[in-house]
């Protein structure tokens, strides 16, 4: 006993002179102001975010930025609340765009067009492209900064269009198309199936109520209140789903399941087309052994009409209650980001979009998009088509679970255990209560 | 049994201490603050909280999303410990024979255990995959019945149950063969001699004697398949095709970490554990009767 209480003396002694000693190195003289930036990009994207991060950190001397990666999405977002609540959150967090509601009006934020006028730092807010804008403003204000931004488009094989009797150089515009190439595929071989999807609810039924210039939800989508309810049980929702549900019995429909689980599906050459996110351009050009291209959504044609697709991805949220002078630091790094050498270096890098219209103009005159045509597509799907209320994006508290719901209810449709109609029926019935929930906790 | 005596009246007290320390800290203030929460409407920044009352509770026992989660737990503890425990006898009384290379065995079924939940997740996603799996793949020449889990509710249960128990077979095995080792020889041999074959010495010896561990056993697989079985599903199904796959604890850790409703979180976890401590308390009051301690 007395020997082991001598040698946790001992310990105890050793462990203070170590804490003395620590103490004692001398700090990094002129210490530059430390900027937390906690992000969810992994592999490629996530050494692309280090790299962006780099070129910041050395173009001036007063402030570091520190990237760390605190999981997925989710899981970025949750780290971040408990941090605030802790009251060590970063400056910066990267949320993706169904958490913009939550963010602003959970009373943590500033919002970047706020700090911008704080810090008296010029952004030219009318060059950002609209359809990117607008689904993080609020009065016309821009709430949080664009980070990454991609679209759903069409991916389709040339190897087995040629093998099909197809003609490579022309994607499907339309859904009838799409059947009847898909019918084609599958007869000549060239393919098992005919098309799958990525995150269902994003590009089949969020994005095709926009595409068609439908309404998603009431009060425009929710930007105007949060008395909201779905409307993704009307005509067009039900003829969608329940023509995906018919295809998924003759496999000109495969589903793949959620997220990005599918894309083996286009990848092994299982399914001759594929919807999901422009981002994977980048992806798909280095891991795809085949000849493909790519194309603008499917579309049903008269009577409906043609609008814009809407954008998915993430943006950065700076945290309130930071000192001014880091602050300043936050907003140039904002400010550096989203200039226009920044924005082409990105979009060629990673496939997101550019958010800036003279970026983009730049990448056209520079002739990267007559190089990439299939780079082009989702600018073309978001810039070239008519803008309406129905198609600037969506605003609804608890739009992860919402995702979910009408994900769950979209299986139960495939599968043939429920009809269309009751499947969007059962997610719509579900999602408001919800969004009555969100309401009420957002109330005082 | 001798009692053991303390002379230092404060010392035993000391000795618990740090085992109370813990229970405490991860245990007991964990579960009021979950009782808490369970009370009140919580914005997701926690900044906003507004006392309903059982309003969480009710809400939830009016969710037939809930009672399915419900059902689902007890169809998936209850496959997992049938399939983990059932396998586990049957594999340690095949490793206490006296074969060549026992000690390889031994090592190899034990195995399993050390393989984190997510991973092994992530094995069977491999080995299932509509597109890309193997076992699909060979059962595509015996049958057209298509094994789609990412659209039948029923195959993807098969199999998170199949790859829960599989992470859970080494544990049990461990515990079944360190059990059939205590039983006396001379009991396996009198049986011998009396003429009893293999399977009449494993149902009228070794499973009466080892029953002590199987009750143990089922007890421990099925408060862990409610509880922690987390890492297989949200690796494999996350919860789908629809809500088949999704157990109590998943949807609580998907309303709570991913939906950010707090108040309703807090609830499901105050009724998850009223349940299994419930549970726990029956098979102790029911099933321990049938179980023969030597």
């Amino acid at each position: 006993m007395r020997r082991t209480l001598q040698s946790s003396k001992l310990a105890m002694r050793a462990l203070a002179v170590l804490g003395a000693l620590i103490l004692l190195v001398p700090a990094p003289a002129l210490a530059k102001t430390e900027i937390h930036f906690w992000h969810a990009m992994t592999g490629q994207l996530g050494d692309a975010v280090n790299e962006l991060v780099k070129q910041f950190n050395e173009s001036q001397g007063n402030y570091e930025v520190k990237p760390l990666r605190k999981g997925t999405y989710p899981e970025t977002l949750t780290a971040a609340i408990a941090a605030y609540r802790q009251k060590s959150a970063p400056h910066i967090v990267q949320v993706f765009e169904v958490g913009t509601q939550t963010m602003m009006l959970s009373g943590a934020v500033l919002p970047v067009y706020q700090l911008m006028k704080e810090q008296e730092i010029k952004v030219d807010w009318k060059d950002f492209i609209a359809p990117v804008v607008g689904y993080y403003s609020k009065d016309g204000n821009l709430y949080s900064m664009p980070f990454n931004s991609s679209t759903p488009i069409l991916y389709y094989n040339k190897d087995a269009f040629q093998k099909a009797g197809l003609d490579p150089s022309k994607p499907p515009q339309t859904w009838k198309q799409v059947e009847d190439y898909g019918k084609k595929l599958i007869a000549s071989g060239a393919a098992k199936c005919g098309f799958s999807t990525g995150w269902p609810s994003w590009t089949m039924v969020e994005n095709m109520h926009a595409w068609h210039d439908q309404p998603f939800a009431t009060k425009r989508n929710g930007f105007d209140g949060l008395d909201v309810q779905l409307l993704i049980n009307k005509e067009l929702g039900v003829k969608h789903l329940g023509q995906l549900a018919a295809w998924q019995k003759d496999n000109v429909y495969s589903y793949g399941g959620r997220a990005g689980t599918a894309d083996p599906k286009f990848v092994s050459g299982e399914c001759g087309m594929y919807i999901q996110s422009s981002a994977l351009i980048g992806g798909f050009t280095k891991g795809v052994k085949f000849q493909w291209a790519t194309g603008q959504l499917p579309h049903w044609g008269a009577p409906y009409p043609k609008a814009t697709s809407i954008i998915g991805g993430a943006t950065l949220w700076v945290m309130k209650g930071k000192p001014a002078a880091e602050n300043r630091g936050t907003a140039l790094f904002l400010k550096f980001i989203s200039d226009t050498n920044q924005q082409m270096w990105w979009h060629v890098t990673t496939g997101y979009l550019a958010i800036s219209n003279s970026a983009v103009k730049n990448l056209e005159t520079g002739y990267h998009f007559k190089r990439n045509p299939d780079q082009f597509t989702a600018f073309a799907q978001l810039t070239k088509g008519k803008a309406t209320p129905n198609s600037q994006g969506l605003r609804l508290g608890n739009f992860v679970q919402i995702r979910d719901v009408i994900e769950g209810e979209m299986e139960n449709i495939f599968a043939g255990k429920k009809t269309a109609k009751q499947g969007l029926d059962d997610a719509v019935a579900k999602s408001n209560d919800m969004l009555k929930e969100f309401a009420a906790q957002n109330k005082q | 049994m001798k009692r053991t005596v303390f002379k230092n009246r404060w010392l035993p007290y000391l000795l618990v201490l740090p085992q109370m320390a813990v229970t405490v800290v991860f245990f007991f203030w964990p579960a009021l603050k979950s009782f808490q929460l369970s009370l009140f409407r919580v914005s997701p920044f926690g900044d906003k909280m507004t006392f309903v009352g059982l309003d969480n509770f009710s809400k939830l026992l009016g969710d037939p999303e809930y009672y399915a989660s419900v059902v689902n737990s007890f169809v998936f503890a209850g496959g997992v410990t049938v399939i983990s425990v059932a396998a586990a006898l049957v594999a340690s009384g095949l490793a206490t024979q006296k074969i060549r290379g026992l000690a390889a065995y031994r090592t190899l079924l034990l195995w399993p255990y050390g393989i984190a939940p997510a991973v092994a997740g992530i094995i069977f996603l491999f080995i299932f995959h509509p597109s890309y799996g193997v076992l699909p793949y060979f059962l595509s020449f015996v049958t057209s019945y298509e094994f789609n889990w990412l659209l039948k509710g029923w195959v993807a249960m098969t199999l998170v149950i199949a790859a829960t128990a599989w992470t859970h077979l080494g544990y049990n095995i461990a515990f079944y063969i360190a059990g059939l080792l205590a039983i006396p020889a001379s009991v396996m041999e009198a049986a011998d001699v009396d003429g009893a074959g293999p399977i009449r010495r494993f149902t009228a010896i070794m499973f009466p004697l080892v029953s002590p561990i199987t009750f143990y056993l089922v007890v421990l697989n099925m408060v862990f398949a409610f509880f922690e079985s987390f890492g297989v599903i949200d690796a494999v199904t996350k919860g789908g095709p629809g809500q088949d796959t999704q157990i109590m604890v998943y949807k609580l850790y998907k309303d709570g970490f991913i939906g950010l409703n707090l108040g309703s979180s807090g609830a499901q976890s105050v009724i998850l554990m009223a349940m299994v401590i419930g549970l726990t308390v029956l098979q102790f009051r029911f099933a321990e009767r049938k179980v023969t301690y030597s």
